[in-house]
């Protein structure tokens, strides 16, 4: 019989919501809540021998140390198959899935399968590496997407070969592979314009990745008389991180008012950033966010004035989706606040 | 401009006292070629050797194939600006060693050159396994500056297929193909009521041994312009590319132009075809700007409403592919691409350096960063460590047994951007 364990949240856990996302990951014997269906999907040719469940917010915010227990927990099953979610279009809980399934994967070295929405962070951050079941964005999607992933991980364990997304239905993982087609590439690319000049249905070959290029604004008039505002993926906050701002996979920006600060000290600011060493920033965060230099300038008379406001996420792991959503809301407060410029710091 | 193309089918190649073609056998009189593209004095030794498709060859590292082609009637002779004079070729009648080709190798120019195995793995990716081959290993003196080495064995490339193509001068073709395009009003009139497609050609131009010539000038120096479909069967468009050998164009590619073939199979049925607009992929951003523009302002001036878009190489010359595709795309002309891809080796990688959204059509021959393990052959024409050096080769990549172990990118026309050859990729 084929082993298989299976990693969900806290919620699916049916341990609790939010309230519970803290929860460190812990084991319970055999299929627990969508289990019960997955276990049923694989007809008897596999079953689930333990589930682990761990809360949200603990994996978002312990990662490495969840990883290490969340590892030890499935070796002791030693199981032919690793299955974790569905996530549906929560955010961390895609981020844990696919991480999850990749460090089986990479550790255990056996088929991983999860599922996620299209537009779940987890997706862009974990499509290369696992096989993604494409599923609604919420629970009620369960019916559907369960046999789906039972199906594609019983294909994997038998190492029967996998077709393509579209055969097999899973997300798209951008691995590109050669075939030999049967007709050769002058001929497929004169029956391709014809289709387009008909108006008929076409199938590109290759699908070229939108880069979404955001064309340069006119530059700033009279800067000396510019409302100059600061905005930073960099994941400086007020001490204490006061909107909770993860430190992947951010799932909102801050925005915090700078009315009388004239330095950033260790003292009142701080990084929630998890994906660098924050060591420097958490000593002098003007490092990333120049509230001082810019207070200078403000002084000499070399800008108008600085901004009452600066907003603040976390860029690490955040999916482009996610970051543009922010970077629209943000941008039309700055322009109802009469902000002329805006100085975007990364890390 | 009317051409009849003759083409004389070429089963095997021999050795013989005398050149000639007799019963669909190539026979090469070796002394009197060599004596033909004898005389470059930075040429230090060449002989010849045969491959044949089947048999356990390998000839490494391959710089030019070109294929042996004579003008029957009309203007001009066959690689116009080099062997011939600059008369306007592409009409009248010319004939074809269809099956045979000229291949030139000798010490490795550049790091840019190519594999052509004649059986096993490596025969399925390259068109050259196919053809009888004659094979020039040209040896330069001592200390010889690259590009002069490249330009010494490109011109025994052309004056060896020019001598092999006379070989056919008197033969009865097997099978006549005419193609014909006329003046453009003339042309549009033809066929009023079908959509005007018009191809854009992009030759290779980075520079540094990255070079094609249009009846003899540099592609480089080339502002975009207007070439009938025919003139390039005379070998009008020829290469001296060390350019990564899967996707140049080998001159051979550029006088069998796929996607014109291609193009004019379905002329006059689906579309009229008006011609060619050629354009190159200079390296300078004013060049790229200025090149594009006037690309896009000529395929509009020729009133058409569909092109097809080919690059030649890959990385720097993406920009130029985009540029092109944005611009004629912006001007309500439809386009659809061909290039090819280098996704890494796992193929997880961005498989383009530049995109764009509005090419939604696009033609893939393939990710050349795909790793492929050649055997060992019996025999090796030219130099087999060249395997370690040269682009999609690695340290290591020529083991001790003599098998090669290398990205698909060291076989010639692996991954042909003209669509020459069978290979595509899908996205998993």
């Amino acid at each position: 019989m084929i082993k298989v364990v299976h990693y969900i949240n806290q919620f699916f856990g049916q341990v609790g919501g939010e309230e519970k996302a803290h929860i460190e990951p812990f084991v319970k014997e055999g299929f627990v809540g969508p289990g019960m269906a997955l276990n049923a999907a694989f007809k008897g040719q596999a079953q689930i021998v333990a589930t682990i469940i761990c809360g949200d917010s603990y994996y978002a915010e312990n990662e490495e140390k969840a990883k290490a227990t969340i590892l030890e927990m499935v070796k002791e099953y030693q199981p032919d198959l690793f299955i974790a979610g569905p996530a549906f279009n929560a955010g961390r809980y895609g981020n844990a899935c696919g991480s999850v399934c990749k460090l089986i994967k990479e550790n255990l070295n056996i088929p991983v399968v999860t599922g996620m929405y299209i537009e779940n962070p987890g997706v862009d951050l974990y499509r290369k590496d696992v096989y993604i079941v494409p599923t609604k964005d919420n629970a009620a999607g369960m019916r559907e997407a369960v046999p789906k992933m039972a199906s594609l991980a019983l294909k994997l364990i038998n190492n029967q070969e996998i077709g393509s997304p579209e055969e097999e239905g899973y997300i798209e993982r951008g691995i590109r592979k050669n075939y030999f087609a049967t007709e050769r590439g002058s001929k497929r690319a004169v029956d391709m314009l014809v289709k387009k000049i008909k108006g008929e249905e076409f199938k590109t070959e290759f699908k070229m990745p939108d880069f979404d290029r955001v064309a340069p604004n006119s530059p700033v008039i009279d800067i000396t008389k510019a409302k100059i505002a600061l905005v930073t993926s960099g994941g400086i906050v007020p001490k204490g991180n006061p909107d909770k701002i993860e430190s992947s996979s951010a799932s909102k920006f801050g925005k915090y008012d700078i009315e009388g600060v004239f330095d950033l000290t260790k003292e009142t600011f701080e990084t929630a950033h998890g994906g660098y060493d924050p060591v420097y920033a958490n000593a002098d965060a003007d490092r990333v966010l120049p509230v001082d230099v810019l207070r200078e300038l403000e002084k000499e008379g070399k800008i108008g004035s600085l901004h009452r406001y600066y907003y603040s996420t976390v860029g690490n792991g955040t999916a482009v989706a996610s970051a543009k959503k922010y970077g629209e809301k943000i941008a039309r407060e700055l322009i109802a606040d009469g902000v002329q410029a805006v100085i975007l710091t990364s890390t | 401009m009317r051409l009849e193309l003759g083409k004389i089918f070429i089963k095997d190649v021999q050795f013989s006292n005398q050149t000639k073609v007799e019963n669909g056998i190539l026979y090469v009189n070796k002394e009197e070629l060599i004596k033909e593209v004898s005389g470059d004095e930075r040429l230090k030794s060449i002989d010849v050797e045969l491959a044949r498709p089947g048999e356990e060859v390998r000839i490494i590292p391959v710089k030019d194939v070109i294929e042996p082609r004579v003008k029957v009637e009309g203007k001009g002779g066959i690689f116009p600006g080099f062997i011939s004079k600059v008369d306007t070729v592409g009409s009248g009648r010319t004939h074809v060693l269809k099956g045979a080709a000229v291949v030139t190798t000798g010490k490795i120019v550049g790091f840019q050159e190519g594999i052509i195995d004649m059986s096993g793995e490596g025969a399925k990716y390259t068109p050259f396994s196919k053809t009888n081959n004659v094979v020039l290993i040209c040896e330069p003196v001592d200390n010889l500056p690259q590009h002069e080495h490249e330009e010494a064995v490109r011109m025994v490339g052309f004056k060896a297929a020019t001598y092999l193509g006379k070989a056919g001068m008197n033969v009865e073709p097997d099978e006549v193909k005419v193609y014909e395009t006329l003046p453009l009003l003339e042309q549009v009139k033809m066929y009023p009521e079908l959509p005007k497609v018009v191809y854009v050609y992009m030759l290779q131009s980075q520079g540094l041994l990255h070079d094609t010539y249009v009846y003899g000038v540099d592609a480089k120096k080339i502002i975009p312009t207007f070439i009938y479909p025919t003139e390039v069967f005379d070998g009008a468009i020829v290469s001296g590319n060390c350019v990564s050998a899967c996707d140049k164009n080998p001159t051979y590619v550029h006088m069998n132009h796929p996607i014109i073939e291609d193009l004019y199979e379905r002329h006059g049925k689906d579309f009229n075809f008006l011609g060619c607009v050629i354009t190159n992929e200079n390296v300078y951003l004013a060049d790229k700007e200025r090149s594009s523009n006037y690309t896009a302002k000529l395929v509009e001036f020729l009133g058409a409403d569909a092109a097809i878009i080919s690059e030649e190489g890959f990385g720097n010359p993406d920009a130029d592919l985009v540029m092109n595709c944005n611009k004629i795309e912006e001007k309500g002309i439809k386009t659809v691409l061909v290039t090819d891809e280098y996704a890494g080796r796992d193929g997880a990688s961005q498989s383009l350096a530049d995109s764009t959204p509005k090419g939604n059509a696009v033609v893939t021959a393939g990710n050349a960063n795909e790793v492929v393990v050649l055997p060992p052959m019996k025999k090796v024409i030219g130099h087999a460590e060249a395997a370690n050096v040269i682009a999609g080769g690695f340290s290591g990549s020529l083991r001790e047994d003599g098998s090669i172990e290398a990205e698909i990118q060291v076989i010639t026309g692996a991954t042909s951007e003209v669509g020459f050859g069978y290979l595509t990729a899908k996205g998993f």
